[in-house]
This record gives structure tokens, C-alpha cells and sequence, in this order.
């Protein structure tokens, strides 16, 4: 435990350096540092608060408020599914809920083994394609409920 | 990378880069927009790359990977210039015949090219295609010939000219009455006149100015300005430092959204770029001009659209909006006078200081000048991006343009304006679409998405759809906006499940004159505008799922049922064993399925899986 709080709090460290301790890029810090550990550990949090000398509760408020943010460890794969309207209007819904199914959990949630986490997201800005589900940095277009166990398996 | 310190060196340059390229020479670009990565244009291009080397046509042909065409339904999509071939549907299976037949022997490969519906004529350049002859690619032209990536291509076609004749030619007054002349009103949504925005951040009192970049971009269906940044970041970046120069500002920034990665990596490198031209920094061409710009990105928040949310999230804060009793332009970000525009009205800029205001202000209506890029989607057969004249007809872009809708379904409305929008019934198809005509019928511009829909659209359900969405974007700081969103879409939630009631429509209509007149901010005061044209166009609709406890367009789920036709189906089982809860059952060979109604949990899954269509909605 002790070399992976150290390893975080240099890594922490970095992102705040790269940022000048701007207190201005608050976002941008949570950002970088849940791009590193898929999510935003609360050591890492009250590190930023002393970094960029604002209280924690504006960190916890930011990353609570922003839909990017997770205060919780997610899967390896992040499975996101666009509700965007385009993706709406041909039947996003039932992809999702198939997704839902195979999973076992909700949107929002992530799976025991720590596999997938399952979110929504309002529009990828790949409407021409919908509907769409994003794996990682993926994107499988046109999808519908008959492809959905077959896009789950190619993952590991 | 040699710095240009003066408007000569500027046109040096451009000379000598346009000088070493061969416009005869064969070149090969491949489209790199989001549309197409989703087809596997990396692969593609990968391909490509490959197999140029095992061709030994290394030398005698260009690849480049451009930002995006537009037509993203028929990606990958593949250029080959100087014949301007279209390939479209494009596979790393057809590379190596490109290379080969195309352009080594000039020969056309017929299956690649765009077959149209219509005339079931097959057409070989672009601009020939239906999709693309009625529009009017200002804008977004140049994406399919540079690679965002590389300055000196935006240079060859002319990049930064504007900027060097603002600089050298022109006051900053000049180039505001420029603007003000060119008639150019705000892209994103509330289409406010940028020439008087830039001239009352220009008159307001403040040690700091700041230009601010809105690529947020939130409203769902819409990707131009995704498709723009990505695809020719340096256009957005030039009439970022003209509007600058014009406002007298030397700090600015681009706010990107996260979901946006390609967008914030193209903006990044053009900055660099740009920095290392010395088109951006201290002293820009020598003029003596100062100015920087940053990127930050977005957290996922459509409120951050709105522009005091916007500058509270840059300043590290929650993206809260606040009143506007005092306007940005006097006092934004940190407090100093703050210009924000958007993506696309930026990347106007540039084309109406090189053309003239007089030019620009000839495209368009009266009230709505130049074009208007909107992303085209939902039920319709081309979709995509598509510029095109304001004024243009809805008609003209759904059937002209948008070639109609798939499937032989019955056109039903469209939808402009994103959750502030509304939706516009076929009985307004002739309607020239412009910023005052959208809101004349009770929809607005907005950021320009168009989503088609047809007949299996439930309007109840569009409804509750942009209701549940504000809902969960709201920001929660005003009342009205809060508690009101979450009880329209409770009432709208009743209706589309069963459970509505005669008195739920005049609740509907008292709720969204409570929003309209009580919240704080733009989300709120025009979150009811589905609710109201919906209802206001199909009232008939409501009626239905009220009174008869049924849904015309087969959408709402509680008041649907799946029912198995028996004339159409085979048997064969597909359904059987796509069921999640094994409520369809076989019963011998050649034999219609049976399904079991208090298993059903219409999941849609049999009526997906069914090829011959013989799972019926009723």
C-alpha cells in the first residue's frame, strides 16, 4: 500500500506541476488524473486541495458535479452509451437495457469482477452513426440489441 | 519551424509551400472524421500506408488524412485527386485495387462509388452527389482537403491571409463595422449579433480582456463544431486572434468538451503550430499585437453551453450560471470583460474579413446572414453534416439534400434547436429555416441540430426524452428550473406509462409557463419548448395515450404489445433464442411461433432479431 500512495502522490504532483498550480485548471487536473486511475481517489483529492490551495470542498463539489467524474473505481472498459437524441430516435434505449441485461447491473454501476462500467453519455458527436456505444475509445455504430453480446465478447 | 515576422514573409511562405506541391500529382485522402473512425478509417488508412510501399508507389502518391466530408453515413470515405473520385463504403480490402486501378491507371472502380436512390445512376465526383450539390460549403469545405494536423496546408489554401490583412490593413473598429456590415449573428444557439458583442467587450472598462472559444458543444445531435475543431482547428484559431485583435484581448481560450479527445488534440497542435509561426504570441507579424490562447476542457456538463457557467467552470468552480444583470462583455471571466462566441461563428470570421462584408451579407435572408452548418441525423437516408444557405427550405434539406426517409416510412417532424428547440411538423416542411422563422413556429436555431423523425416517433416520448435530459443537466441553483423539470417530466412520465389523466395537459401548460417565466437561466427559461410544440403540433397524440391508453407510433413501452404474425413467420427460432426471458416458444417445423404475453418484457429483442419483419408492434 505504502509504494502505491507514493506512486500516486507523485503522479498527483506531476499533473499539479504540469498545470503551474493554477488553480484555474481544476478541472482539467481531475481530468488528467482520472484519465491515470479511472477514477479520482480521495487521497488525490485532498492533495489537489493543498496543491492548488482551494478548499476541499470546492474539489468535491466540482467532482461531483461533473458528469466525467467518479469518486468510485471503475471497470477497465468503459462502456458508454450515447443517449444523444440521434441515438434516441432509433432505439438507443433497448441497446442500453440489453447491455443492462448481459451485465447484470444498472448504468451507472460497474461489474463485481471489475470488467466493464456501464454509463451513459448525452452525445458522442457520432450521430450519423446511432445508435452508438463507445467501448474504451471505441465506437461501435448502428447498434442494436442482436450485436450487443458479440461486442461485449471481443473484450477481455 | 522558422518564425514569420512580417505580412511579406507571411506571403513567402505561402508561395513557397504552395510551390513545392504538384497539384498534378496523384494524392489519396482519406476521411479522418469521428463518422469515419467509427467505419475504420485507421484501418484504412493503415492500409493504405502499406500497401503505397508494396506498390513501390512511394513518391508518386500523396496519402492525407482530412477532417471530416460531412457524409458520415458512407464512410470511410476516400478522395483521389486530381480526378476528384469519390469512393465511399470505403474497406481496407478495396485499398490495394485503389491503388492499383485508380491511380495507376485511371481507372474507376464502379462499386465504390455513390449509387443514387433515385436514379439508381452511379456518380463519380463529390460535388456531383445530391447530398452535397445543394449546399454551400463555406466553411466546412476545406476540411475534406487539409490535414488539420499540418499548418502549411491550411496556409496553401490560403490560411491566415485575413489575419495578416486585419493586422496590416485594418483598425479594430474597421473590423468590428466589418462584422457588424457582414450581418453575422452567434452560431450557437442564441444568435446575437457578434459585431455588437465584440463592440460593447471592446468599449467596457477592464485592465484584462478575455476571448473565449465555446466548443462544448452539449446539445445532443449536434457535432459540427466536433467536426470543425477536429478538421480545421486553424480556421476557429484565425478568427479567434482576428476577433482579438479587434476587442483588444491578448489572453484566450478554447473550451472543449472531454467526450471530444481528436477535437482537444487537434486544437492543441494547432496552437502549437500557430505559436511556432509566430501567428500566435508576442508581437504577431511583427504588428506589435500580443496573444496567447489556451485549452481547457470540458466536465461533461451541458449548463456549461451557457456562457457565465462556462466562465465559472474555467475558473475551476462548479459550472453554475448566474443572472445577467450585468452582461459578460463588461464583466466575465475573473470579473473582466469576457467575449465568448462560438466554434462555428469564429470560424466565420477569417471568410468575412478575405471576402468582404458586402460579399457575406449577399448569402442568406434578411434577418440571418451566411450559412448555417446542421448535423443531419435520425430517420432520414443521408445523413451527416450539411452547410447550407440560411433560408433554405426544411423540404430542400430533408428530401434534396437528406434524400428522404429509409425504409419507405411516412415523414413525420423535425426537430432544430436541440432540448431548447422544438419540433416542427411536416405541415411546415416549406418553411425557409433561418434564426426568426425556427422561432416564429416555436423551435429555434440553436446550435443547428436537425433530427429527422418518421412515423415509428412517439411525440410523447421526444417529450419526456429532452424533459429527463434537462432534467439530469440542470444545475439545481434556481427553483423553478429544478423542482419544474423533474415534474413535467413526472406528468410526461404518467402519460407515456398509462397513467394519464384529462387535467395532465393544462398542468403541462402551467408548469412550462412557471419555467419559462422563472428561471434563472437560457436551460430552463427554454426547457419547456418540446413540451409546448408537441403538444401544440400533435395534440392528437397525447390525446391517444391519454384517453385510449395507446401509442400511435408503437414506442411507449407500458402501452405497446409484440405480437408475433403468423402469416409472416417462418419459424425458424432466431426470436426463440434471442428472448431474454424464453417467453417465445416453437411449435414444430415450418410453424409460427408462439409468444407469451405475461412473460414479455418488451425488450424489443425478437422484433431486432426478426429478418423478415414478421414481429408486429401493436
Amino acid at each position: 500500500m505504502g509504494d502505491e500512495n507514493k506512486e500516486l502522490e507523485e503522479t498527483v504532483g506531476q499533473i499539479l506541476e504540469k498545470y503551474r498550480h493554477d488553480k484555474g485548471m481544476l478541472v482539467s487536473v481531475l481530468q488528467d488524473i482520472q484519465a491515470k486511475y479511472r477514477y479520482l481517489p480521495k487521497e488525490a483529492l485532498k492533495q489537489v486541495c493543498q496543491g492548488l490551495l482551494v478548499p476541499l470542498s470546492q474539489v468535491y463539489s466540482v467532482a461531483t458535479f461533473f458528469k466525467a467524474f467518479s469518486l468510485l473505481p471503475r471497470g477497465r472498459h468503459l462502456i458508454n452509451v450515447c443517449l444523444g437524441t440521434a441515438c434516441h430516435v432509433r432505439g438507443t434505449d433497448k441497446v442500453l437495457e440489453k447491455i443492462e441485461r448481459e451485465l447484470g447491473i444498472n448504468a451507472g454501476s460497474t461489474t463485481k469482477d471489475l470488467k466493464f462500467t456501464l454509463e451513459t453519455v448525452n452525445c458522442v458527436g457520432a450521430c450519423a452513426l446511432g445508435p452508438i456505444v463507445k467501448v474504451d475509445e471505441e465506437y461501435h455504430g448502428e447498434m442494436s440489441t442482436d450485436k450487443v453480446v458479440s461486442v461485449l465478447k471481443s473484450y477481455t | 519551424m522558422v518564425k514569420v515576422s512580417s505580412f511579406a514573409e507571411l506571403e513567402t511562405l505561402r508561395k513557397s509551400i504552395v510551390a513545392r506541391r504538384d497539384p498534378q500529382k496523384a494524392m489519396i485522402t482519406v476521411c479522418g472524421g469521428t463518422g469515419c473512425h467509427a467505419h475504420g478509417c485507421e484501418k484504412v488508412a493503415a492500409a493504405f500506408r502499406q500497401e503505397i510501399e508494396q506498390q513501390n508507389l512511394a513518391g508518386k502518391v500523396d496519402l492525407r488524412i482530412t477532417g471530416c466530408h460531412g457524409f458520415c453515413e458512407r464512410g470511410t470515405l476516400v478522395v483521389v485527386k486530381p480526378q476528384d473520385i469519390f469512393y465511399q463504403r470505403v474497406k481496407e480490402k478495396d485499398v490495394s485495387t485503389i491503388l492499383s486501378e485508380t491511380v495507376a491507371k485511371g481507372n474507376v472502380i464502379e462499386r465504390l462509388l455513390f449509387t443514387d436512390l433515385a436514379t439508381k445512376e452511379k456518380i463519380t465526383r463529390e460535388l456531383e452527389i445530391p447530398f452535397y450539390k445543394k449546399q454551400n460549403r463555406l466553411i466546412l469545405g476545406n476540411n475534406g482537403s487539409i490535414d488539420p494536423t499540418v499548418i502549411d496546408d491550411y496556409l496553401a489554401v490560403g490560411g491566415y491571409a485575413a489575419l495578416a490583412r486585419s493586422l496590416q490593413r485594418m483598425s479594430p473598429e474597421q473590423i468590428i463595422d466589418e462584422v457588424k456590415k457582414s450581418g453575422l449573428r452567434g452560431r450557437g444557439g442564441g444568435g446575437f449579433p457578434t459585431g455588437i458583442k465584440w463592440e460593447s467587450t471592446r468599449r467596457a472598462h477592464g485592465d484584462t480582456k478575455y476571448v473565449i472559444c465555446n466548443a462544448d458543444e452539449g446539445d445532443p445531435g449536434a457535432y459540427m463544431d466536433r467536426s470543425l475543431m477536429e478538421g480545421n482547428p486553424h480556421s476557429v484559431l484565425e478568427g479567434m486572434i482576428i476577433g482579438a485583435y479587434a476587442i483588444g484581448s491578448d489572453q484566450g481560450y478554447i473550451y472543449i468538451r472531454n467526450e471530444y479527445p481528436l477535437a482537444v488534440k487537434n486544437a492543441q497542435i494547432a496552437i502549437e503550430q500557430a505559436e511556432d509561426y509566430g501567428l500566435l504570441g508576442k508581437n504577431i507579424l511583427g504588428s506589435g499585437f500580443d496573444f496567447s490562447v489556451r485549452i481547457n476542457r470540458g466536465g461533461g456538463a451541458f449548463i456549461c453551453g451557457e456562457s457565465t457557467a462556462l466562465m465559472a467552470s474555467l475558473e475551476g468552480h462548479v459550472g453554475e450560471p448566474r443572472a445577467k444583470y450585468v452582461h459578460t462583455a463588461e464583466k466575465g471571466l475573473w470579473n473582466q470583460p469576457t467575449n465568448l462566441n462560438n466554434v462555428e461563428t469564429w470560424a466565420n470570421v477569417p471568410l468575412i474579413i478575405n471576402k468582404g462584408a458586402d460579399w457575406y451579407s449577399k448569402i442568406g435572408t434578411r434577418n440571418s446572414k451566411g450559412t448555417k452548418i446542421f448535423s443531419l441525423v435520425g430517420k432520414i437516408n443521408n445523413t451527416g453534416l450539411v452547410e447550407v444557405p440560411m433560408g433554405i427550405t426544411l423540404r430542400e434539406i430533408v428530401y434534396d439534400i437528406g434524400g428522404g426517409i429509409p425504409g419507405g416510412k411516412k415523414f413525420k417532424a423535425v426537430q432544430t434547436g436541440g432540448p431548447s428547440g422544438g419540433v416542427i411538423p411536416e405541415s411546415l416542411i416549406d418553411l425557409p429555416v433561418d434564426f426568426d422563422e425556427l422561432t416564429k413556429v416555436g423551435s429555434m436555431m440553436g446550435s443547428g441540430a436537425m433530427i429527422v423523425m418518421d412515423e415509428n416517433t412517439c411525440m410523447v416520448d421526444i417529450a419526456k426524452y429532452y424533459v429527463s435530459f434537462l432534467e439530469g443537466e440542470s444545475c439545481g441553483k434556481c427553483l423553478p428550473c429544478r423542482e419544474g423539470l423533474k415534474r413535467l417530466r413526472e406528468i410526461l412520465a404518467d402519460i407515456s406509462e398509462g397513467r394519464g389523466e384529462d387535467d395532465d395537459i393544462d398542468l403541462l401548460e402551467n408548469l412550462s409557463v412557471a419555467l419559462v417565466d422563472g428561471s434563472l437561466c437560457a436551460l430552463g427559461a427554454t426547457a419547456p419548448n418540446p413540451v409546448l410544440t408537441t403538444l401544440h403540433y400533435f395534440r392528437e397524440e397525447y390525446d391517444a395515450h391519454i384517453k385510449d391508453k395507446r401509442c400511435p407510433a408503437g414506442v411507449c413501452k407500458e402501452l405497446i404489445t409484440y405480437c408475433i404474425n403468423n402469416e409472416k413467420c417462418p419459424g425458424c427460432g432466431l426470436c426463440v433464442k434471442a428472448c431474454p426471458v424464453q417467453a417465445i416458444t416453437l411449435t414444430g417445423k415450418k410453424k409460427p411461433a408462439i409468444l407469451d404475453q405475461e412473460k414479455c418484457i418488451k425488450c424489443g429483442a425478437c422484433y431486432d432479431v426478426c429478418k423478415l419483419c414478421a414481429v408486429d408492434i401493436k
